[in-house]
This record gives C-alpha cells, sequence and structure tokens, in this order.
C-alpha cells in the first residue's frame, strides 16, 4: 500500500507553480527544471551511495576481505581501492571514472564492472518492459472496463480479487505461480530461470514467463484502480454528458472524449510502477534465480563487492530520475490546460 | 390535444423521473407545449428539478435517474418511444442542449474545432459542407472564426467566448428544440446581457423552440413569452411571463416574485420561510403547504391538480377561493440619512498585488458607525482582496486601514485580540465555511473560547441566545452543517460573526451561494442584526440591486479602482462613472414587468 501513499505524494509534487517566465514555455521549462534537479539529485545519490560504502565499519578493505585477512592483504586491498587518499578524491576518482567509462573492477572476480553488470541490466530491461507492457496494457483495458460497466458483476468481482492481490507480498506470488505452473499442479514452465552465461533472457522466451506473469499480477491492481477511477471520473463529467446529448457514438464517447482526460492521472502510476518493478525485481529475480540486476546486486552485497554495488545502485537512482521526469512530459503531453497558455 | 395541433414543436405529456431503487418522483406530472419561435421560461430554486427536467427533454437521465413515465413530442414524434440510435440521432440535432457551466462541458482535452466538427459529422444530413457551416455559425454567435478559435482549448478562451461556443455547438445542427439550463449562471452581467440578447436573436431567426431553464426570475423575465414556474418537481404556475409576474396566482410564485431586490427602489424583501422538501420525501398532498401562508387543512390531505383560470395553469386548490392576486406589496425603506458619526473603518490609498499583477490601486474607502457600506464589482475586481486585506487574512500591501482612529496591523496575526474581536467575517460559501466534523454548537463555541473567558454555562447560554437570534433555535446546536440547508448554514456562519460582538461585520458574497428567496431572508436577518446590535457592515457584493435593500454608502469597484462612491441613493439613480452606468443598465430587470407591480406605499 505503501506505492498508493508515493502516488499522493507525487501528485502534489508536480503541481509546482512556475515563476511567470516559466509560465510562457511550460514544456521547455519543465524540461529544463526536472532535468536540472535530477543531475543534482543524481550527484547527491553518488555522494550518499560513495558514503555508505565508506561508513562500513573498518575500512573497505577491511569489510571486503574478513577479519581473517593478513595486514599484507589489506594493504594490497587498501591500494586497490585508494584508500590510501583523500576522501574527496577517492569520490572525484570514482564518479569521474563512472562518467568516462572506467568502471573499475569486481572485487569478487576480478572482471570489469561493466562485463559483469551488462548483461544483468539487459536481461531485467526485458523483465521490467514486457512485464511493464503487458501490465500496463491488461491493467487500463480492465480498468475502463470496469469503469464503463460500474457497479456490474465485472466492477464488483474484479475489485474484490484485486483487493486480495494487492494485500499479498511479491513472493506469495511468485511461490503461487510455482506452485500452480511449475510443480504441484501442472509442470507447463520450468520453477528456475537460470540462463547459461553468455546468453541473454531472449533466447530461452520459456524461462521468462513466470517471472514476467508474476510482476504482471502484481501491479495490476494499481493500475487498474487508478484507471478506473480516472475514467469513472471523465465519465461522470459535465463534457461527456454534453457529448451524449449531442448524439455522439459511444464508442466515441469512450475513445475520444473519455480516455485522453483519464490519461494524465494514470500515466502518474504508470512511471510509479515502473519505478516499482525497477525495486520488485530484487526479489522476484532471487526467487527464479533468475540473472537480473536485482540477483546481482543480492550477490554483489553478499560478496561485498564494493564497486558493483556502487555502480548498480547508481543506476537504480538514475532509472528512478529518468521515469520519474519523462512520467511528468507525458503527463504534461496528455494535459492541454497545463501545456499551453493563453 | 393531438399532434393536429401542429405548430407546437415540443409537447411535453405527464413526464415522470424517479429515483432507480428507492421510492420517490424527482419531477412529476409535468406537461406543458412549445411553439416555434418562441422561449419558454423554466424557473425554480435549487433542488426544484429543473434540471432534472431539462435533460429528461433530451431523454436523458443523470445516475440514478429514470424516466418512468410520459412523452415528448418533438415536432409530432415521441422521441421516448425511440430506441438507443433513434435518441442518438435526435440528440444534437432536433434537440440541442446549452449546459450551465461550458467550462466544464467542453471537453479541455480536445480543440475548439474538433468539437464542433465532431457535432456536425455525428449528423451527416445537417450538412455536405461541415467546415463552411462551422464557420456560419461561429459568426452567428459573434465569435470571429478567423481568430483561430477553431484551435484552441476550451481553456484559453472566456467564460462568454466559451458560452458562445456552446450555443453554436447548439445551433449548428439548425435543431428544432433547445434547452438552454442557466447558461448565463457564472458570467458577469455586462456578458450575460450580450448572451441573452444572442440567445434571443437566434432564436427569432431559426425558428426554434427554447426552453429557457433558470433560477433568476429577472433574467427570464426579459427574455421569455411564458413561463413554469417549479416547486418540488411540480409545475406550480404555467402561464403567459406579463402576467405571471405581474399577477402571480400560486403563493409560491407571489413569495418567488416578492424576493427579488430591485435596482430602482429600497425595500424590505420578503423571503419564504422554510425550505422545499428534498425528492422522496416529500409529503401527501401539497408540496408547498408547509412554507404557504394561505395554506388550510385540506392542502395537506390533498394532492392539487392543475386549474385552468384563462391561459393560466395553477396547481394550487384554494386559487379559485381567493379574490386577489398580487405580489406581497413590500414596504419602501425610509431612506436613512448617513450617519454624521466618525468612520468606524478608514481604508486609506491601498495597494496589493498578487505576484506581478495589480489587484488594487490607492483604494480609499469609509464605513460609518451604526451604518453598511457596500462594494460593488465584478469577478475579477479586487474585491474580495479588499475584504481580505480589511480582516487581515491579506498582509502585504501598501497604505493604511484605520479603526476607530486606530491604524491597525496588516496581519491579522499581529492585531492584538480585541482588534481581531471587533472585526469578524462572514464567508462566500456556507458550505465550505462550516467545519463538517463539529456540531453547530463546537463550531460557536470555537470564538467565544478564544476571545472571551466564560464559564461553560455561559458559553452555553450565549450560543442558545445567538441561534435564536438567528432565527435558528438552540435545538440546532446538537446538529452537524451537513444536516442543514444553504440558507441554516449561513445563518450559522452570521451567528459565528456576531457571537463574539463585534463592532464590524465583513460579509463577502453572502448570498451569492444561495437561492434568492433565502437570499431574501438573509438579508433582512443582517439587516435587523445591525439595528438590534448597532453593528456597521462591509457587505461585498456583485449584485446591484442587492445593495439597494441593504446598505446606505456604496462604493463602485472595477479593475481594482474605486469608480464611484456616495450614498446608494446618489449612486444607483445618477450614476456617474460610464462603468456604474453601464452596470446599472445591464443588471436584468423584471422591465415590463418592474413597472406592473404593484408600488410600495411610502
Amino acid at each position: 500500500m505503501a506505492l498508493v501513499e508515493e502516488i499522493d505524494n507525487k501528485q502534489d509534487r508536480v503541481s509546482v507553480k512556475a515563476t511567470s517566465w516559466m509560465s510562457d514555455h511550460p514544456m521547455v521549462a519543465l524540461l529544463l527544471r526536472r532535468g536540472g534537479i535530477g543531475i543534482v539529485t543524481l550527484v547527491i545519490v553518488s555522494i550518499i551511495v560513495f558514503a555508505a560504502t565508506e561508513v562500513l565499519p573498518g575500512n573497505a578493505a577491511y569489510a571486503v576481505l574478513g577479519h581473517t585477512a593478513t595486514p599484507a592483504r589489506l594493504h594490497a586491498m587498501e591500494v586497490q581501492l585508494h584508500l590510501n587518499r583523500s576522501l574527496v578524491a577517492q569520490y572525484w576518482s570514482w564518479f569521474s571514472g563512472m562518467l568516462t567509462g572506467h568502471l573499475g573492477t569486481s572485487l569478487a572476480n576480478g572482471q570489469g564492472v561493466w562485463q559483469q553488470v551488462e548483461p544483468r541490466l539487459i536481461n531485467s530491461g526485458v523483465l521490467v518492459l514486457l512485464s511493464g507492457i503487458i501490465g500496463v496494457f491488461l491493467g487500463m483495458l480492465l480498468g475502463a472496463i470496469a469503469a464503463l460497466r460500474r457497479d456490474g458483476w465485472f466492477d464488483h468481482v474484479s475489485s474484490v480479487i484485486l483487493l486480495g492481490i494487492t494485500s499479498l507480498p511479491e513472493f506469495v506470488v511468485a511461490i503461487a505461480m510455482i506452485i500452480l505452473f511449475a510443480t504441484v499442479v501442472t509442470h507447463l514452465f520450468p520453477a528456475v530461470s537460470i540462463i547459461p552465461p553468455g546468453t541473454y533472457a531472449w533466447s530461452a522466451p520459456k524461462l521468462l514467463v513466470l517471472p514476467v506473469l508474476t510482476l504482471v499480477i502484481v501491479i495490476i491492481p494499481y493500475i487498474m484502480r487508478m484507471t478506473r477511477g480516472a475514467m469513472v471520473e471523465a465519465l461522470e463529467s459535465e463534457y461527456v454528458q454534453l457529448a451524449r446529448l449531442e448524439g455522439i457514438k459511444s464508442w466515441k464517447i469512450v475513445i475520444v472524449h473519455a480516455l485522453p482526460n483519464a490519461i494524465a492521472p494514470t500515466i502518474q502510476v504508470i512511471g510509479l510502477t515502473v519505478l516499482y518493478l525497477a525495486g520488485g525485481i530484487v526479489i522476484v529475480e532471487d526467487i527464479f534465480n533468475f540473472p537480473g540486476v536485482g540477483q546481482g546486486l543480492v550477490s554483489a552485497v553478499a560478496n561485498r563487492d564494493i564497486p558493483v554495488i556502487q555502480f548498480m545502485v547508481f543506476i537504480l537512482a538514475a532509472l528512478y530520475v529518468i521515469v520519474n521526469i519523462l512520467t511528468d512530459v507525458v503527463a504534461l503531453l496528455a494535459t492541454p490546460r497545463r501545456r499551453l497558455v493563453h | 390535444m393531438t399532434i393536429m395541433e401542429g405548430a407546437n414543436r415540443l409537447e411535453v405529456r405527464d413526464l415522470q423521473v424517479r429515483l432507480v431503487g428507492r421510492p420517490g418522483d424527482v419531477v412529476d406530472q409535468i406537461s406543458f407545449s412549445v411553439r416555434a419561435g418562441e422561449i419558454f421560461g423554466l424557473v425554480g430554486e435549487s433542488g426544484s428539478g429543473k434540471t432534472t427536467l431539462a435533460l429528461a427533454l433530451l431523454g436523458y437521465t443523470r445516475r440514478g435517474l429514470k424516466i418512468t413515465r410520459g412523452s415528448i413530442y418533438l415536432d409530432g414524434k415521441d422521441i421516448l418511444a425511440l430506441d438507443a440510435a433513434g435518441l442518438r440521432e435526435v440528440r444534437g440535432s432536433k434537440i440541442a442542449y446549452v449546459p450551465q457551466d461550458p467550462s466544464a462541458s467542453l471537453n479541455p482535452a480536445l480543440r475548439i474545432g474538433h468539437q464542433i466538427r465532431e457535432l456536425l459529422s455525428a449528423h451527416p444530413e445537417v450538412t455536405d459542407n461541415v467546415e463552411g457551416r462551422m464557420v456560419e455559425v461561429l459568426r452567428e454567435v459573434n465569435l470571429d472564426p478567423d481568430s483561430g478559435i477553431l484551435r484552441r482549448f476550451p481553456h484559453q478562451l472566456s467564460g462568454g467566448q466559451q458560452q458562445r461556443v456552446a450555443l453554436a455547438m447548439a445551433f449548428a445542427c439548425r435543431s428544432s428544440v433547445i434547452v438552454l439550463d442557466e447558461p448565463t449562471t457564472g458570467l458577469d452581467v455586462t456578458t450575460q446581457r450580450h448572451v441573452l440578447e444572442t440567445v434571443k436573436t437566434l432564436c427569432a431567426a431559426y425558428g426554434v423552440a427554447a426552453i429557457y431553464v433558470s433560477h433568476d426570475l429577472a433574467v427570464v423575465g426579459g427574455l421569455v413569452s411564458h413561463v413554469g414556474v417549479m416547486y418540488a418537481g411540480r409545475l406550480v404556475e404555467v402561464g403567459q411571463t406579463e402576467g405571471v409576474f405581474a399577477s402571480p396566482m400560486h403563493p409560491y410564485s407571489q413569495g418567488l416574485l416578492g424576493a427579488i431586490p430591485s435596482p430602482d427602489r429600497a425595500e424590505v424583501l420578503w423571503g419564504i420561510p422554510g425550505q422545499p422538501p428534498r425528492p422522496g420525501s416529500r409529503p401527501v398532498g401539497c408540496s408547498f403547504a408547509a412554507r404557504c401562508p394561505e395554506a388550510i387543512e385540506l392542502c395537506l390531505r390533498e394532492d392539487p391538480l392543475p386549474i385552468e383560470i384563462g391561459e393560466r395553469q395553477v396547481r394550487c386548490i384554494r386559487v379559485t377561493d381567493r379574490k386577489s392576486f398580487s405580489v406581497r406589496v413590500r414596504n419602501s425603506r425610509a431612506q436613512i440619512i448617513p450617519s454624521s458619526e466618525p468612520p468606524l473603518l478608514e481604508v486609506r490609498a491601498l495597494s496589493t498585488a498578487y505576484g506581478q499583477t495589480k489587484v488594487l490601486h490607492g483604494v480609499d474607502l469609509n464605513v460609518p458607525n451604526e451604518s453598511c457600506t457596500a462594494i460593488v464589482g465584478e469577478s475579477g475586481s479586487g474585491k474580495t482582496t479588499l475584504a481580505r486585506c480589511v480582516v487581515g487574512l491579506h498582509g502585504s500591501f501598501d497604505g493604511s486601514i484605520l479603526f476607530d482612529g486606530d491604524e491597525m496591523n496588516k496581519s491579522a496575526r499581529r492585531r492584538n485580540s480585541s482588534q481581531l474581536q471587533r472585526i469578524q467575517y462572514v464567508f462566500q460559501n456556507p458550505y465550505t465555511s462550516l467545519n463538517p466534523r463539529k456540531t453547530i454548537s463546537q463550531i460557536l463555541s470555537q470564538p467565544l473560547e478564544h476571545f472571551m473567558r466564560l464559564t461553560s454555562s455561559d458559553r452555553a447560554e450565549r450560543i442558545s441566545r445567538v441561534l435564536d437570534e438567528v432565527s435558528l433555535g438552540s435545538a440546532v446546536g446538537r446538529r452537524f452543517p451537513d444536516e442543514l440547508s444553504g440558507g441554516e448554514r449561513q445563518r450559522v456562519a452570521i451567528a459565528r460573526a456576531i457571537i463574539v460582538e463585534p463592532r464590524l461585520l465583513v460579509c463577502d458574497e453572502v448570498t451569492s451561494a444561495l437561492d434568492v428567496s433565502v437570499q431574501a431572508v438573509i438579508v433582512e436577518l443582517l439587516r435587523r442584526l445591525q439595528k438590534e446590535r448597532q453593528l456597521s457592515m462591509l457587505f461585498i457584493t456583485h449584485n446591484l440591486a442587492l445593495v439597494r435593500s441593504i446598505a446606505q454608502n456604496v462604493v463602485v469597484v472595477s479593475h481594482g479602482r474605486v469608480v464611484e462612491a456616495g450614498t446608494v441613493q446618489d449612486v444607483l439613480e445618477r450614476p456617474q462613472d460610464p462603468y456604474t452606468i453601464r452596470l446599472m443598465q445591464d443588471i436584468p430587470k423584471l422591465n415590463s414587468v418592474a413597472s406592473a407591480l404593484p408600488q410600495s406605499s411610502s
């Protein structure tokens, strides 16, 4: 339910008042302002990520090697991690390295960080994109149907089922999927999605089915509920009433009159859903052993692989910032009242 | 009555709309007809069912309602007998609707051109040349089709332009019948007059039968040829406008007409006490009986049927017993000589701005002791901002405010408790100004706790006394605001202001959310309180006619400047400033009707 609270906060945040020069070009102004805030946010995030690895007990070398490490190995590690330099210098060499593509090497296996993270990024990207597209499409479709058949049997049944799903944590959904489709009830799909190294997720579509299905089930309730609410509001509006009184055909009223006005509020939820997916994949990937960013992050933390952790966390933060800007832009495009001034 | 009568473009017979799943009708036994070129006025207060009826004329009901009986003959064809597709063809092309609030009724996501084009394309039989017809009809409603208006979104137009677009859409398909549902509510008087003129011209030019729904009798008076007065879902009186306005036969019509303030004379307004019954809880017998000064015992038992008297139809069993029919004679008020007392409130050279926008430019203003000064202006004139400056809610301005000779701090936060106590504010909208979670007693007790040290029994006594003073009765104290009507809530708001014994009452459009019959009651209440308590008042309104009934002095504000100030008599009878003159001309008056009203005894 935390997602719902986040929706409220977000809508507050979006309606920030613009100053007069900005209101002449709301689009440009919004992009500039949000872009600027985004960059500042990323710099702050990078500092926090860096500082977090800094406050580990002892120092990073000790944290990596553990209490059995010999002083000589500790020293070698300190040099490798540049721990002998000042904090600012350490931060700068890490941050500038990231900007120029020098990400360093993994402490766990000596591979380059990028080599290690890149396939995981792609795998997770496929997972998020597929679940996102299917979930958003189904959620909006079902939400619109529920709004059109308001107080009908579909509306009632779907809202009860959705309420049930919302109250389940995603690992329960994942396990239910495994029981239903992979083990006890049927054996249609594999229970784990171990993708051979060097290949990508799409090379074995069957492995993707259960993780995607789990995520779709988890995100549909939010999108459906929001779409239903926005559609109900639009359908009850006076402009829809006037369209009916003008003899406009029903399907046209839904698609041309109601839907465009329901999109703006729904977009915000879609943005949040994508962000939720980016975090929600951690558990789902872990359960299905799916080699993505989430699972990578879990194992990097277990290995104290600091360069990998830092990079992955930074990438996820960047994703948050970018998706936030995108949702604002799309919502603005869908709302002439805010896009155009007199 | 058959279709053979021909000239009737619209004929409604015994129409009934009921609530779905609950007992009770919203409108019932509605019968009337409208000829080509004629405008029929449908008049009623909020809750009378007039919008439900207006929508039902197009075979449409809102959620939770259903047309359960009757027929609506449109050029001789019953549209209630049509299936969904047939109804869709008729709507928009044969019978069109002009909504109350065009800013909500035009789709915010679609351009104006799109919306008109879509309407014309939905009825291909109307014209082959959609673009040509669009240009034509925009010209007819005085919009310039070359001004780029078609590419605009609704929010980029002014309220008047939006209403013209809605009119253009209603006339675009050359409908036989047009239903206009309060199309000028929310427009300022000048825009309203222009829109009304356009409506009148087009109705005549197209030979349509129009139904004009309004709560404002003054607007209807100058526009329509026939009028139907609605009360509690029934037409209680139908007849020619002139006749009905000059000699209303139904007690409710009489009450309504007696409640309208006149800009020409200072008069005591007659409100109608009580409130209309809600749909679903309408009593046996006459719905108006509980509020009717003429009611007899039989009225409570017998549902009155319409009685024809000449061309008039009146739904009152007593109409044949009663001899004379006139609006209750209104006593003119003694013209109050402006007091020579020193001013209680002085505003000097007040200027303020919201951001870059200047709202007030050097406003000077006096409220003499124990008198009422009205501030009149249209929306956006800065009159509410002025009021907020006076009470200290808008703390950043230049100039000074003197109360009883002492300069007051600009912000309410820095005024001391006795200054705060002496100026009280009554807000415009009683539906939002009372905390819905508190009982009336709790609401009234709050300012007392803040300003006065009283024992709880003293507090309770004072609360019950003030509730009596505003004619609510102390039993109301246990109730919540939601249980009260708009007029009752506004009385609570007034009680909350006077309970701490202020010297100045600032009333910000306190009647604009209320029906005209309730407005009259509130105005008379304020008059009485002013006298009894030696109050001074700053009465803010957009309604010049109302000023006549309440204030001694008036200040006319336009675009943040005082354009004219003086005694009410001087300013209203001999306006000097062109703006005031225009305002006086644009007030809808019961024109022909006004002269027919019985002259008040002096």
